[in-house]
């Protein structure tokens, strides 16, 4: 069987929980096996789980798993797996996944491939593929063991919300004491994290300055977007540290990516290459970011931004 | 503290990417290597920093052939004191990991930092791995650390925020931006680095868990299309009817 371990935030499934179902769900129907699902701490509807693709929920309701601790969550993992016979367990490839992925592949003696963006090619040998070099290739892994772990990369596929409630199953097993405790946690409110951002307006040092990051808030704002930088702009203290995106910042796959004054050097290509359509806006029509780009408009930014920003809300209006 | 500091091997960030022998093997003709630049800019740093303050002492250990000892040595003249290498082909996380949690534990290391991800194969998996073999807490994506004593106090990424965690010694972290600042060796340590130890080990022999059966370049996109300055409704118009993506 497959288990999903399924995030949540504030007992709700997270989106990356979501895909990670979805993954599963669609592994389960390619593989004829059943997939069933692991919710660990409090959370408000752990049967919504069947509706992206869990035959049953598996629902560890202790409070002890609300800070999170890789430790802690690993002892509830793979004691489900095992008591299960999972030959496939699903995580997600966010800060707490990646966290985990190494340690339950180590405590189920298995093979693990992490932030995987499409389904296994074939279950027998595991073969699965995922970027490498940093967006620049991919690679296809064989899993050489009877056991896969996997991690599923944000933003690869769209949860499918096609199923029915599933029932819950109660498990007791109470979180085991750990030597390491989350004392504060400080979330910017009402942004959508870049990683799980489907929209993205990012800027770079053809804005000249912060001062000039008006006009690209108003865009991303009629876009529901969130804001990245190129790694200057975040160097020079012009944007925060965790809007930078390339090859030593963030790498994000959204739907839409709109580079402004960005030049599109090779490390920050390699942190954007995967989005699904790339606008890049420019005055210099040398700049390489328009070789990967979908759409490109050669123009002042100053001007362009603001026309476009306001296209979007001409068309919105109309419907 | 004894601090143990992974570092490994990855190609420059500009080099280009190809494969040979029917797209089985990286093709590493006229690639540059370097540091990993999360495990030199950061992981190596804040071991340094800590040791600086507090005295201990800083070893690299890298799991690689020797082409590793460029590397290695670099990490030596930014200032770590000693040198472990692993005489084996790196070929999956496991095998490594289990490599760097064997010297950790036959050595006493108090503490394993390690970069947050390697830019070649971008696992984020060797970290937790080592951090489970040891039986030892693990932070992730580290970007501030204060050692009080045996208690630290950890500021990690996450998605939308940061959250801080306190934990004890021994424990191992994974390091992310603005966890140190970057140092540039200078002559001073370059000539030192000669004469720190580098140890080349055999490896225990753990198997790997993985394989690459073979690697893909993306596909080229297709020529960019380019609409006309004046005419974002036209960019409208192309990414709702033709992207169907607004
Ligand atoms: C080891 C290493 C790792 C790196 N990692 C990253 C990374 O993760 N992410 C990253 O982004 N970079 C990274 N870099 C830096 C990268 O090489 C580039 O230097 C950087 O991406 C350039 O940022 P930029 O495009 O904002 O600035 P620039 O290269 O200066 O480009 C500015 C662009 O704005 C355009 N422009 C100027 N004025 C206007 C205007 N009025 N209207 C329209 N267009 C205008 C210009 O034509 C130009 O193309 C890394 C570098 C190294 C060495
Ligand atoms: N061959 C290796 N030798 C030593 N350390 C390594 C090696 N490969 C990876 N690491 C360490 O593990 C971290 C995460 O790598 P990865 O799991 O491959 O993304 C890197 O930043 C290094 O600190």
């Amino acid at each position: 069987m497959i288990l999903v371990f399924v995030e949540t935030i504030n007992g709700q499934i997270k989106k990356a929980g979501l895909e990670a179902l979805t993954y599963g769900k669609k592994l389960a129907e390619k593989a004829g096996l059943s997939c069933k699902a692991l919710v660990l701490g409090p959370a408000s509807d752990p049967s919504a789980c069947g509706i992206y693709g869990a035959s049953v929920t598996i629902h560890i309701a202790d409070a002890g798993y609300t800070p999170f601790d890789s430790q802690t969550y690993t002892n509830a993992i793979t004691e489900v797996a095992v008591k299960e016979g999972a030959t496939v367990v699903i995580l997600s490839h966010t800060a707490n996944g990646k966290s985990l992925v190494g340690r339950v592949a180590v405590r189920l003696k298995a093979g693990s491939v992490s932030g995987v963006g499409e389904l296994p090619s074939q279950m027998s040998p595991f073969t699965v593929r995922k970027g490498a070099f940093s967006g620049k290739a991919f690679a296809d892994y064989q899993i050489l063991t009877p056991i896969s772990v996997l991690s599923v990369m944000g933003n690869a596929l769209q949860p499918e919300a096609t199923g029915v409630a599933a029932p819950v199953v109660n498990l007791e097993f109470p979180a085991t004491p750990s030597r390491s405790k989350v004392v504060k946690v400080d979330k910017v409110e009402g942004i959508v994290p870049l990683p799980e951002a489907t929209v993205v307006v990012s800027g770079g040092r053809g804005l000249k300055g912060p001062e000039n990051w008006g006009i690209l808030e108003d865009l991303a704002d009629v876009l529901n977007a969130t804001t990245a930088c190129s790694r200057p702009v975040a160097d020079s203290g012009w944007r925060p540290h965790h809007e930078h995106v390339g090859q030593t910042g963030i790498a994000i796959r959204p739907n839409l990516y709109i580079a402004i004054g960005i030049s599109g050097a090779i490390q920050h290509l390699a942190g954007v290459n995967r989005s699904k359509v790339i606008v890049v806006i420019n005055k210099d029509s040398e700049a390489p970011f328009f070789k990967a780009a979908d759409y490109g408009v050669v123009g002042d930014l100053f001007e362009v931004v603001p026309r476009l920003t306001a296209a979007i809300r001409k068309s919105q209006a109309a419907g | 503290m004894k601090i143990l500091v992974a570092v490994s091997k990855t190609p420059d960030t500009t080099a280009k990417i190809g494969f040979t022998d029917d797209n089985t093997r990286f093709d590493t003709n006229g690639v540059q290597f370097i540091m990993n630049p999360y495990d030199e800019w950061y992981a190596l740093v804040r071991a340094l920093e800590l040791k600086e303050a507090q005295g201990g002492q800083v070893t690299v250990i890298s799991v690689g052939e020797v082409d590793c000892d460029q590397i290695v040595r670099k990490a030596l003249a930014i200032g770590a004191d000693d040198a472990i290498r692993v005489d084996m082909a790196p070929s999956d996380a496991y095998s490594v990991a289990a490599e760097i949690a064997h010297h950790a534990r036959t050595s006493n290391y108090d503490l394993v930092f390690l970069g947050k991800e390697s830019i070649d194969y971008n696992g984020s998996e060797v970290g937790a791995m080592v951090a489970e073999i040891l039986d030892w807490p693990f932070i992730s994506y580290a970007n501030k650390l204060e050692l009080n004593g045996s208690v630290a106090t950890v500021n990690r990424e996450v998605e939308g925020g940061v959250e801080t965690v306190e934990t004890t010694v021994p424990f191992v972290l994974s390091a992310a931006k603005d966890l140190a600042e970057q140092r540039i060796p200078n002559m001073r340590g370059i000539m030192m680095a000669k004469t720190k130890p580098l140890n080349v080990v055999q490896p225990t022999g753990e198997l790997a868990r993985i394989r690459i059966a073979q690697y893909t370049l993306p596909k080229e996109k297709s020529s960019v299309k380019l609409v006309d300055a004046d005419n974002m409704d036209e960019l409208v118009r192309l990414l709702k009817e033709e992207a169907k993506i607004l």
